[in-house]
Parts: structure tokens; C-alpha cells; sequence
């Protein structure tokens, strides 16, 4: 007997500490004859219950249990039978066999047998049945698809849709069924009964939900036909204005959430049309003014995400969200904002109008709504507003969590680089918040926004490096401290009277824990390394450097003796403290797990740093800020910072923004860019190292292209990019193509390049490996391979490409090409493929260029002054060049300031090795054009006379 | 980019006052990426959403990445997680339909004890409502009408204490039947 001892034990304390051994025991019950379907379904409720809570049950009780189960199928209660569907749904993951009661299930599936058994029958039987068994059962689903009772219809449906990610080319099939199930007249009358029990009342659902569920699986088996799908738009775009209850004789959607679907694949399949655009904001714009809110709030945060909006239906779409954060339920209120704030980072005029709203919904009681309202007004408010926003948020400081107070401080940051006249302000409330109680993320966030501000805002930078010394005499987190002495060695130097900084962190080393006093010293030796640094201040520094000698710390001892050896010689004082570079950290990490995780690769020698890219410590700080402005969001939104799984990867919006064909990179995208480019560059160096004859010309090419070049127009058939790898002695053209149409399989694709000019002895074709099968929209990648017989010359060439391959049809709907059809040879001319000069230029930051171009001297440099008449400013010049260089442009070189005149300087190693620079001047006069004139330095002469030859 | 497909439901937890489970149901069909996957990590998210949910009555809160709807009805809290694109309104609805017809199942009195009291009907809305991550059915008295009520057995008991029931409908049988001799 398994009741309780306790017998005055609370009765649902005896249901919360259930355990399933005393479950299984009961379980004997099911064996009974005649069933109890009562006390049965009670059990299983607890069965449920029990798995539900989160009790796993071993594997072979939950067998036993799943055939004691299949016995009450003999009982005919339909309330029994319910709670036996659910159960063998919930058990099916756990037991083993449970394809036992496929038959019983299918008879339950008839077409006679009663509604809520069908409904659940099928659902039921679609958790467990194998794909392999899905023809059996095709006919029952497809006539429960187009069943006449909703409930029945939905779970065909919703069962179909579960189905098709395992067994698509079955699923497919039902697309008719399926338009037949979303045109279907709503149901008004009609038997559905719902016997059993008591209750014989029938319930029609309001909500018309099937259309939902057809419209769903409609479009998954559709979504590669954009045809298709561009017409179950159309369809039920035309009557939409009558929208109600009572259908016309054309097709409706009743169903609301059928029509935010419809919305989204409208979206998804006109926006990239520029035909089609019109079309959609008309659409778009009928839909905003739906009668549900659910049907407008999609179609107003459709209109925010267009990429290319007009501003009457922006203005529209921000009118009807305007509407909603006056609302009194949370959740639209919610809703409203957080599309307000996604649109505010890219039309953040478009978003003032509701500036007044948003300011009321700061002290909203749901602090998510706040938090978007705060952030998105920092976007929208101008240098007028942020006064009266700050007091407001000085206002609320005390008495909110310390997560929001991040989000503040973050949000605070960001206006500081915005408005930088009222640094000020900001410093006095960021300095107020970082005296105020906190925890270390929140001081984190303040600290890391005073040194922002500071680098940013000169004029402010002593009053900050004030701040910041201040927050350090009492700081109880190490890391701060550490992080606030680092910056204070970084710019105290440059100050008018580093002194009073000496003081302070010579204060630390006095007072604090190891760890502190090491970056204490750290920063004192940069002090009395610095080039401003006048001799007394460097007997000074040198005196506090001895007593540190004496520290209890080895950490600390060690880095003071080195920071008097190294503030003896110029030689690695430069080297050691003035250096303005710093690996790509992300490749360097790649490298040193690679390096570690290959165990020959120890006695192949040590690592190599050489082939590690430097890149500038501005570019670098440049990338973290987007990093940290892509992250923002994510903890703006309440997402704890500290859970791994919430962080996105670094830099994925901005590899989008590279790899959207057609965009222009902005240069501010082009700086931050250097990390995925030198991601993308391993990641071709993997695929190429997958294929044997291209492996064998070496480890890794030493140059790669940096963007991929369209040698097809944007929305043709074939779509092919060519990517360009340099070997030593190998040239690799790598090209990308994706077929575009559904009908067609292609087989056998290579592509045929020909020279324009003589090669002959410069370049000799060696390898050609092709495509084998390319199905639509499966991208694939095939490569054409040249030996250089000279390694010595390096060949400008232009090759004309053609793509040669087998076409045969197919069936759209699945890919498979039809059976005896050989297929027939066809070709498709590409655009010119062109090889210079810049592609054998590995664009990568080379430190303190300008001593470097000093080094090199007269002797290597080329000059050659150009005439361009053909361009029509410096921007488009300069971009051209650099395109053509194929080196890497210092900061501010692509953003020329003036229209007039402007300089630029590119580095970059020639094959990987030779370290180059070149220099740019341009004028440009209205009807003259640009006149240029460009000199490169180089450690090779014959490189500096290449590349300046590749412009002409 | 949107969610083109219909699976927006991540998960539905039901909790106690004290922040308890008492029902969790988490899918993880679709592209829905199912970051809990052991009972320790469900656990935990469950409790840091709780404490962070159970003083404001908000309706709303963006998660670990995810939109939670949530909704009080006395001591029962229904929580619903959704993808993080998704309607919010859309997921209101459902998460509305689910507490709705729960509601009516128990006779518009929720709280822990009847939602213990009656968790057949509870666990079968729940069932009616959301399929492996797809919204089934939103409008409440449609998953009522689809919840089937308990059928009639020969012996009346109540869930939750209906072993206790057992044994004394045995000892008053026994009861019944020694009387009886004794009668004789």
C-alpha cells in the first residue's frame, strides 16, 4: 500500500512531493477489469503531472507504464481517452515502442469516430509515427486537413507542419489540401458535438484559427517559390477592407494572426523587389488601419524595418505606435516602444513626434517599457532635451535595481559621444552615481563612460582624470582600479601637470592588494617613459620605481625592475610603451588554439607571430565600440549580462553590412570591419584546404581578396562572386555560385576562363574543380587554379569568364531531377574578371607608417602624378583607389575633409611580406577633375613600381 | 528577420507564490532554439525569472533574451516565453486563451489548490492550447469546449487525496460488511 504514513499531511504538500515510484505502483490499476475511467485518467494525470514538474522516469518503467497504458484503450470514455492521448504524447520521448499503438491511434483517426478522439488521435499519432511510415496515414491526414470541423482541420494541420522538417517530399504534397483548408468558408453551423461526459453545447471557435495553421504550412512548403507565395498575397490583399465575419465570395482571412503571417511573407517576398515596393507600402499602409491591433502593430513594425522606407507610411507606422504607448495594457505598450526603439537607430528624426509620450513612459511601471523609453529618447532627443532627461534620470538614480542603472550609465555613455558640448553635465552625474552605493557591472559602466568621455572630449579631460583619481582612493573593486590606473598612465603624461597624478597612484601603491600596486607601477613607468616627461619628472618616478623594488609582491618587484631598465633606453621604451599597434586579438586566439591543439605543431617550431595581422589600436577600439553598441541592445533589453547564452557574437551586424552586396562600406564600417575580414580570410582558408590539389600550394594563401566581386547583375539566374586567393606560386580565383532557379538542377559547373591577353609563360592553367550537383538556393564553390611559371613578374590580366554546366529539370517542389532526363549543355557569360596589382597586396596595418616611409627613403619610392577627369570628387577617387591598392587605410584616409585637396595614407605587405606605404595627394577643380599624385615606398623597389602602375 | 515560421511558443510555466514549479512545459520543435535544456538550467531560469517578475504586475519582460508574458491570477503565475521577434500581441493572445479557459475549466477560481485539485484539465487546456510550439487554438471557450470533464466511476474521488479516499472506502466497506455479520 503506498498511502501516506502521515496521514495528517497536507493533502497537495502528498501531490507535491509525488515521487513516480509510488506512481508506478498505482499504476497496477490500468490493469483492472472493467476500467475505472475516472480513477484512470487521475493517475495519468499524475503520470503527466510528474514529467511536467520535471521528473525524468527511466527508460524501462516508462515502457512498462506505456503498455499498462495501451490496455485502456479498450475503454471507450472519452475522457479517459483524452488524458490517454495526451500521456503517450508526453511518454513518447521517453519510452521505447511506443509505434505499438500506431493502429490503435488509427482507428480513432477514422472519419467516423468521434471529434475530440480525431483531433487527438492525430495529433497524437503524428508525435510518434516514423517518416517511413507517413504514406500509410497520408490519405486520413489529407482529408483531416480539409475537414470541414476546425479542430480537426488545426490538428491535421499543426501535425502536418511538425512533420514536414522530418519528412518534406511527403508533406509537399498537401499543399492543395492545405489552400483548400485557408480558402475554406468559416464554419457557422455544422455538427460538433461534443459527446462523452456532460457537455453536448457546441462551441464554435471565434478565433478562425485554422486559416492560421494553413497559411503556415501553405507557405513552408511554398517558401521556395516566390511566385507562389507572391500570390497567396495578392489574394488576399484585394478584400481585406471588408475584413469582417461575413465572406464575400472571395477568400478572406478572418483569422488575425493568419494575417500577421501574411504580412510577414509579403514582406519577406516584395521588399527586395523594387517593383514590387510600391505595391507593398500600399499594402502595408491599408494594413496599419486593421481593426486588430495585432494586425496593425505588425504591419506598422513591418514598415520600420523596410530597409528604404518614404516617410509617409513611416510617418503613418509611427503614428499608430504612437496610439499603442498610450495604451493601458503593458504589452502594447511594450510592443510600441521596442519597435520605436529598433527604428529610432536608423530614422531617428522619423521617432521625435512621440518624444512627449515616451517621456511620460520613463517612469513606467513595467521596467522594460522605462528602459526602452530612456534609450530610445537618447537616439531622438536633441542637445535641448538631454537637460531636462538628465534631471529626470537623476531624479530616479536611488531607487531603481542596479541592472537598470546600467542601462543608464550605458545610455548616458552614448549621449556623451553625442553631445559632447554638455560634457559637463554628464560628468557631474556620472561622478554623483559613482560616489552612490553599486555594484561593480553598474561602476563599470560609469567608469567606462568618464573614460570616454575624456578621450573624446579634450577640454573635459583633466576634470575627468580628476574623477576618476578620486574614485580610486576608495575603491573596493581591483579590477576598477585596475582599469582607471591603466587609463591614468595612457593620458596623464600628456597632461599639463602629471604630478598630482604620480601622487595618486603612488597612493595605490602604498595602500592596495598586489594586484593594484602592479598596475600601479605599470602606469608610473609609463609616466617616466613618456616623451613629454621632463628629466625631473623622471628622477621622480625613477625614485618611487626603487622603493618599489622593496614590494612584499614578486609581480610587483618584477615590473618595476623592468620599468627602470626599460626607461634607460630609447630603443625599448618605443617598443615597449609607445607602440600604436596591437595584434587582431580574435585571429591571434584562433592561431594560439590551433597552435595548441595540433601536437605536431610544437616541433614544427614556435609560434609565429609574423603571421598574426597587427592592427591599430584605434581601429581596434574602433571595432569594440560597435561590438559594444551591437551589444548594447541586448542588455538594454534585460537580458543578464552575465549569461553566456544571451551574448551574441561579436561583429555580426557588421559582417551583414559587409557582405550585402551593393552597399558601399561606409569607412566608419570599414575600420571595425578588420576583424571579420580577417575571420573570413581563415574561414577561406579552411574550404580551400579541403581540396587536395589546391592544399598542396601551400598552408594558407598568402593573400585573399577582401570583398567578393559580382560578376553577375543582383537578381539573375545564376548568381556567381569571385574571390581571389594569391599563393606563392599559385593563383587561386575562387568562384561562388548560387542557382536561382527552382526548376532546374544544374550538374558538371565550372567556369571557363580566358585570357584577354597573352599569358602564355606568366600563367598556366593547372586546375579546374567544378560543382558537381547545384540545387536553388544551395550556394556552391568552385575554383579554377593558375601556376605563375615566373614568380618574379606579377600579371595584370583580365580574363573572360564563362559558366559552363549541365542543366536538368526538376521538380521544384523537391529537388530531385527527373528521372531520364540527361540534361543539355548551356553556358552563361560572366562579367570580366580582372587580376592586378592590388590583389597581391595584403591589406594590413603596419605601426608608425610614417617612420617607416622615412626608412625606406627616396630610393624606394615611385611617383607618378595622374590626371583623372573622369571623377567627379575626392570621395569617389579615393574610394576607386583603394579599391585598386588593395592596402590597408589609415585612419581618416577614406573621408577626405575638405573637397578640395586631401591626403591619404595606405599600408599593406606585398605577397604578405613586403612591408609597403602609400601616399596619396589629390586636388580636385570643378571641370579639371581629380589630379593625384601617388607615391609608394616599398622595401622591394620593383613592388613600389607595380602598384603605383596599377592605378594607370 | 522575422519569424516565417508558426512555432513561437518556447515555453509555458505555471509557478506557485513561492515561485514553485508546478507545471513546465518547454518545446523545442522548429528553429526554436531551446537554451534549457537540462532540469538545472530550466530551474534556474525559472527563478531568476520569477524574482525578477513578482513584484511588478507588468505583463511583459524581455528575458535572457526572450519575451515572457506573464500573468497572476491569485496565487498561480502562468508564464509563457516566446521568441524574442515575435508579435507581442500574438503571444498575449495565447497566453490569454490559456488562462481564460483554464479559468473557466475551474470555475473561475484559480489557485494553487484547485489548479492541483483539477491538474487533468489543467495539463489538457495546456494540450488544447499550444502544440509543440505552435499556438493550436486562442479562443478560450473553444479549449474549454475541447477539454473533456471527468468521466463518472463507481467510486467518487478527488485527486489529490484520493488514496487516502481508497483506503477508507475500504475501511467503511469493511466496516459495512463486519456490521453486517455482526447483524446476523
Amino acid at each position: 500500500m503506498s498511502w501516506k504514513k502521515d496521514e495528517d499531511s497536507d493533502e497537495l504538500g502528498a501531490l507535491l512531493n509525488l515521487d513516480h515510484s509510488a506512481v508506478l505502483q498505482e499504476a497496477r490499476i490500468f490493469n483492472q477489469t472493467p476500467i475505472r475511467p475516472r480513477q484512470s485518467r487521475l493517475l495519468l494525470a499524475k503520470i503527466v503531472f510528474l514529467l511536467y514538474r520535471g521528473d525524468s522516469i527511466p527508460t524501462i518503467d516508462a515502457t512498462n507504464l506505456f503498455f499498462s497504458i495501451t490496455k485502456l484503450f479498450q475503454c471507450k470514455d472519452m475522457s479517459l481517452r483524452q488524458m490517454v492521448y495526451l500521456t503517450i504524447k508526453e511518454l513518447s520521448t521517453v519510452s521505447e515502442d511506443v509505434i505499438m499503438v500506431t493502429s490503435s491511434l488509427m482507428k480513432d483517426m477514422q472519419p467516423k469516430s468521434e471529434i475530440t478522439y480525431r483531433a487527438n488521435a492525430i495529433r497524437a499519432l503524428c508525435k510518434i509515427v516514423d517518416p517511413s511510415m507517413l504514406p500509410g496515414i497520408e490519405r486520413l491526414l489529407k482529408a483531416a486537413i480539409v475537414e470541414k470541423l476546425p479542430s480537426i482541420a488545426s490538428a491535421a494541420l499543426v501535425s502536418s507542419i511538425h512533420l514536414f522538417t522530418d519528412a518534406k517530399d511527403v508533406v509537399r504534397r498537401w499543399g492543395n489540401e492545405a489552400s483548400e483548408a485557408l480558402n475554406g468558408k468559416a464554419l457557422s453551423m455544422g455538427p460538433s458535438f461534443f459527446s462523452g461526459s456532460a457537455n453536448q453545447n457546441q462551441v464554435v471557435s471565434t478565433s478562425n484559427i485554422v486559416q492560421y495553421h494553413a497559411i503556415g504550412l501553405l507557405y513552408a512548403i511554398r517558401q521556395h517559390d516566390r511566385m507562389a507565395v507572391l500570390k497567396l498575397v495578392q489574394t488576399f490583399s484585394g478584400q481585406n477592407k471588408s475584413g469582417g465575419w461575413m465572406s464575400g465570395p472571395s477568400p478572406t482571412l478572418r483569422s488575425n494572426m493568419a494575417h500577421v503571417m501574411l504580412i510577414r511573407y509579403a514582406v519577406r517576398v516584395m521588399e527586395n523587389d523594387p517593383s514590387l515596393l510600391p505595391q507593398l507600402c500600399t499594402l502595408l499602409q491599408e494594413w496599419m488601419s486593421h481593426s486588430s491591433d495585432m494586425v496593425s502593430l505588425e504591419a506598422a513594425r513591418a514598415v520600420c524595418q523596410l530597409k528604404d522606407v518614404d516617410s509617409r507610411p513611416l510617418t503613418q507606422a509611427v503614428g499608430v505606435l504612437q496610439m499603442f504607448l498610450g495604451s493601458p495594457r503593458a504589452t502594447a505598450r511594450f510592443a510600441a516602444i521596442r519597435t520605436l526603439n529598433t527604428l529610432a537607430r536608423t530614422h531617428p528624426e522619423a521617432v521625435q513626434p512621440c518624444n512627449v509620450d515616451m517621456e511620460n513612459l520613463i517612469t513606467d511601471k513595467n521596467r522594460s517599457v522605462a528602459t526602452f523609453a530612456i534609450t530610445t529618447l537618447l537616439k531622438t532627443g536633441n542637445e535641448a532635451s538631454v537637460d531636462r532627461l538628465m534631471k529626470q534620470m537623476q531624479g530616479f538614480m536611488a531607487e531603481i535595481s542596479d541592472e537598470f542603472k546600467i542601462i543608464v550609465a550605458e545610455a548616458v555613455r552614448s549621449l556623451c559621444r553625442k553631445f559632447p558640448g554638455k560634457h559637463s553635465l554628464f560628468l557631474s552625474f556620472l561622478s554623483g552615481v559613482l560616489r552612490d552605493e553599486g555594484g561593480y557591472e553598474f561602476k563599470r559602466s560609469a567608469i567606462e563612460a568618464i573614460i570616454d568621455l575624456a578621450k573624446n572630449v579634450p577640454e573635459c579631460k583633466e576634470t575627468a582624470l580628476a574623477h576618476l583619481c578620486e574614485f580610486i582612493e576608495d575603491c573596493e573593486f581591483t579590477k576598477l582600479s585596475v582599469r582607471v590606473l591603466y587609463f591614468l598612465g595612457e593620458e596623464g603624461p600628456l597632461t599639463a601637470k602629471p604630478t598630482i597624478y604620480i601622487r595618486h597612484i603612488y597612493n595605490r601603491v602604498v595602500l592596495e592588494n598586489a594586484v593594484v600596486r602592479a598596475a600601479a607601477v605599470n602606469a608610473l613607468a609609463k609616466f617616466g617613459a613618456s616623451s613629454a616627461a621632463d628629466p625631473s619628472l623622471q628622477r621622480s618616478v625613477r625614485v618611487l620605481l626603487k622603493r618599489c623594488l622593496d614590494d612584499r609582491d614578486d609581480e610587483v618587484r618584477d615590473r618595476s625592475a623592468w620599468a627602470l631598465r626599460m626607461m634607460d633606453n630609447e630603443k625599448t621604451k618605443d617598443k615597449y610603451v609607445r607602440d600604436d599597434s596591437t595584434f587582431a586579438l580574435a585571429v591571434l586566439e584562433r592561431k594560439l588554439v590551433e597552435y595548441c591543439a595540433d601536437p605536431a605543431a610544437s616541433l614544427k617550431g614556435k609560434f609565429s607571430f609574423e603571421s598574426v595581422p597587427r592592427i591599430s589600436r584605434a581601429q581596434e577600439e574602433e571595432s569594440r565600440n560597435q561590438a559594444r553598441l551591437e551589444n548594447m541592445d541586448a542588455v538594454l533589453t534585460g537580458t543578464t549580462i552575465s549569461a553566456p547564452s544571451s551574448t551574441r557574437p561579436i561583429g555580426a551586424g557588421i559582417s551583414e553590412a559587409i557582405e550585402t552586396p551593393g552597399t558601399p562600406m561606409s569607412p566608419g564600417v570599414s575600420g571595425s570591419g578588420f576583424m571579420d575580414e580577417f575571420e573570413q580570410q581563415a574561414r577561406y582558408a579552411s574550404q580551400l584546404n579541403a581540396i587536395p590539389e589546391i592544399a598542396a600550394f601551400g598552408d594558407q594563401p598568402l593573400v585573399s581578396s577582401r570583398k567578393p566581386v559580382d560578376l553577375t547583375e543582383a537578381e539573375t539566374e545564376y548568381v556567381v562572386r569571385c574571390i581571389k586567393h594569391v599563393y606563392d606560386g599559385h593563383i587561386v580565383f575562387q568562384f561562388d555560385v548560387t542557382n536561382t532557379i527552382p526548376e532546374q538542377v544544374l550538374e558538371q559547373i565550372e567556369v571557363a576562363m580566358e585570357p584577354e591577353e597573352d599569358i602564355d609563360g606568366v600563367l598556366e592553367p593547372v586546375v579546374v574543380v567544378p560543382i558537381p550537383e547545384l540545387k536553388c538556393n544551395q550556394p556552391g564553390t568552385a575554383y579554377v587554379a593558375f601556376a605563375r611559371a615566373d614568380t618574379e613578374t606579377f600579371p595584370s590580366v583580365s580574363f573572360a569568364c564563362t559558366l559552363k554546366f549541365i542543366v536538368k529539370e526538376c521538380d521544384p517542389a523537391t529537388g530531385e531531377p527527373e528521372e531520364g532526363d540527361d540534361g543539355f549543355e548551356d553556358e552563361y557569360s560572366l562579367e570580366a574578371t580582372d587580376l592586378g596589382a592590388g590583389d597581391f597586396m595584403q591589406s594590413t596595418y603596419i605601426p608608425d607608417s610614417h617612420s617607416l616611409w622615412e626608412v625606406l627613403g627616396q630610393d624606394a619610392e615611385a611617383i607618378e602624378t595622374f590626371a583623372l577627369a573622369n571623377f567627379d570628387g575626392i570621395e569617389e577617387c579615393i574610394t576607386k583607389v583603394n579599391d585598386l591598392l588593395g592596402m590597408s587605410p589609415l585612419d581618416g584616409a577614406l573621408k577626405p575633409k575638405s573637397k578640395a585637396a586631401h591626403q591619404a595614407v595606405f599600408t599593406g605587405k606585398w605577397m604578405g611580406r613586403v612591408k609597403t606605404v602609400a601616399r596619396t595627394r589629390m586636388t580636385y577643380q570643378k571641370g579639371a577633375g581629380v589630379t593625384m599624385e601617388l607615391a609608394v615606398r616599398s622595401e622591394d623597389q620593383g613592388v613600389s613600381e607595380l602598384m603605383v602602375a596599377a592605378i594607370a | 528577420m522575422a519569424n516565417l515560421s508558426l512555432y513561437t511558443v518556447r515555453a509555458v510555466v505555471v509557478m506557485d507564490g513561492d515561485g514553485n514549479r508546478l507545471i513546465a512545459k518547454y518545446y523545442n520543435r522548429g528553429q526554436n532554439v531551446q537554451s534549457y535544456k537540462t532540469l538545472k538550467e530550466q530551474q534556474k531560469f525559472e527563478s531568476e525569472l520569477f524574482s525578477k517578475t513578482r513584484k511588478s504586475n507588468s505583463e511583459i519582460v524581455l528575458y535572457d533574451g526572450q519575451t515572457v508574458l506573464f500573468k497572476y491570477v491569485n496565487d498561480v503565475y502562468f508564464y509563457l516565453v516566446g521568441n524574442p521577434e515575435e508579435n507581442e500581441l500574438l503571444l498575449g493572445a495565447v497566453l490569454n486563451g490559456l488562462v481564460e479557459a483554464i479559468s473557466q475549466l475551474l470555475k473561475y477560481n484559480i489557485d494553487k489548490r484547485s489548479v492541483l485539485d483539477n491538474l487533468d484539465m489543467v495539463v489538457l487546456a495546456l494540450d488544447e492550447t499550444i502544440d509543440d510550439g505552435i499556438a493550436l487554438e486562442t479562443d478560450p471557450n473553444a479549449i474549454a469546449a475541447n477539454v473533456s470533464k471527468r468521466g463518472v466511476d463507481t467510486i467518487d474521488v478527488s485527486l489529490s487525496n484520493f488514496n487516502e479516499q481508497t483506503v477508507m472506502d475500504a475501511y467503511k466497506l469493511a466496516k459495512e460488511r463486519f456490521n453486517l455479520a455482526l447483524l446476523r
